[in-house]
């Protein structure tokens, strides 16, 4: 079990800011996210794509946003606890007992939900019977390619994902990728390395088509795909990949007894706590009247919620405010002076 | 000004006054309209405020502007009238639009 002063749900740009704020006031804090690196939707949704509206950062991406907010951090030694969902929260006297889907455990009196729209899951085949196979004969993510060797894999996606795994699983298996549409959003190397593997043989494209039936008993054996005219192709296949890059749910935070607003949950503006003591949520996923999802509304949001929680994390201390620019205490902190 | 129709999956009607300026994706959301999730604010980064345009729309309305067909690969059940409704701006000229929604975003 990990005794930790906070721990922050979410290692987006808020969670990230919160961090520092929690450390900069002498509170130690663990880092949970679902997502096997540090960004959230910056670095997942748009890593390449400018951003406008920091304060003092005329344009950066959100790739540099984050790594900018890692070196703030640098400092600080925060244990990151990445890949691993937060399934459970639990009230434990004047504690919180959160048990990740990993197994780890922690014993904190404060929780920050820095968790965006909730935690990121990979997108899904339409048809619902897709289930039934799921994690045996369909998947969205490749953990052991030999098991597709000598096998038919059908892909369906058009980024990178799909085109990289239809490319190297085409040297072994045989490969039908499937997408809905002429062009593809991969990288333009791999979009060629994929036509020419077509002209080959060695790939089978069908461009215009989605899924719409799987049929097979336990294991998969066949699929429908349908184009836009209505034209309907059963093609028989071992295996079905689908690669439509990756969806945010809520997930288990809606078990957690909270005041939701749709995906949303309350807090007061003070806080930021939720309606359960010592339980806060910052940035895109808390809701008060007037609230803006953007970057710069999280990062005040995590400021205050970090000195709400000084007071459980130190209850017979008092909090007092700093400045970093004068104060011995926080330059110390930061590695400034000695 | 213009008068927007959203269409359910389930057929449900909801005509509504959405404000020039505003998004149609907007439009849904301030009002309620269930099934437009839009997830990402109106970022064109999550597919979840996708909607099909009546065939005669879709032609009149201003064209997809680049990147918007690669968030529609990760749509539910994307089809050839297929938008992402935080993408079409509401202006006089849009009065009448209809919109049908996808029985789910995701």
């Amino acid at each position: 079990m990990i005794k930790t002063d906070a721990l922050i749900i979410g290692a987006g740009p808020t969670g990230l800011f919160t961090a520092h704020q929690l450390n900069l006031i002498g509170l130690s804090c663990e880092v949970v996210d679902n997502l096997d690196k540090i960004g959230g939707q910056c670095i997942e949704l748009y890593p390449d794509k400018p951003i406008y509206d920091i304060p003092a950062v005329p344009e950066c991406t959100g790739e540099q946003l984050t790594n900018n907010l890692i070196n703030q951090l640098k400092p600080f030694d925060i244990k990151f606890h990445l890949n691993q969902r937060v399934e459970e929260v639990k009230r434990d006297n004047e504690n919180w007992i959160v048990k990740t889907n990993s197994g780890t455990i922690f014993l904190t009196p404060n929780v920050i939900i820095a968790g965006g729209v909730g935690s990121f899951e990979p997108r899904k085949f339409s048809p619902k019977e897709c289930e039934k196979f799921e994690n045996k004969s369909l998947f969205y993510s490749v953990k052991d390619k030999k098991i597709f060797e000598g096998k038919t894999v059908a892909i369906f996606g058009g980024g990178d994902s799909a085109l990289d795994w239809a490319v190297e699983l085409s040297k072994k298996s045989k490969v039908n990728l499937i997408h809905r549409r002429d062009e593809f959003r991969g990288a333009e190397a791999t979009v060629s390395k994929m036509h020419a593997l077509v002209k080959e043989g060695k790939i089978n494209l069908f461009t215009k088509y989605q899924m719409t039936s799987v049929k097979g008993n336990g294991q998969l054996e066949s699929i429908d795909i349908k184009n836009d005219e209505n034209e309907i192709k059963n093609i028989k296949t071992d295996y079905a990949l689908g690669f439509f890059g990756l969806i945010m749910q809520l997930g288990p935070i809606a078990n957690w007894g909270l005041n939701l607003n749709k995906k949303t949950i309350e807090v007061d503006t003070e806080k930021f706590e939720t309606n359960q003591n010592g339980i806060y949520a910052v940035g895109d996923i808390c809701n008060y009247p007037g609230k803006l999802k953007l970057i710069l509304s999280g990062f005040h949001e995590g400021a205050l919620a970090a000195r709400a929680c000084f007071k459980l994390a130190r209850p017979n201390e008092k909090y007092r405010f700093e400045f970093t620019t004068t104060s011995t205490n926080l330059l110390k902190r930061l590695g400034k002076k000695e | 000004m213009a008068k927007i129709t959203y269409i359910t999956h389930n057929d449900e009607k909801h005509t509504i006054e959405v404000q020039n300026g505003l998004t149609v994706m907007e439009g849904a959301v301030q009002n309620d309209i269930p099934g437009i999730d839009a997830d990402c604010g109106g970022g064109m980064a999550c597919a979840t405020c996708h909607v099909y345009v009546k065939d005669d729309w879709f032609n009149k309305i201003p064209k997809k502007e680049d990147g918007e067909d690669d968030m529609l690969d990760m749509a539910f059940e994307p089809k050839t009238n297929s938008r992402l409704s935080c993408q079409i701006i509401v202006s006089d000229e849009l009065d009448g639009l209809e919109v049908n929604i996808p029985s789910k975003q995701a």
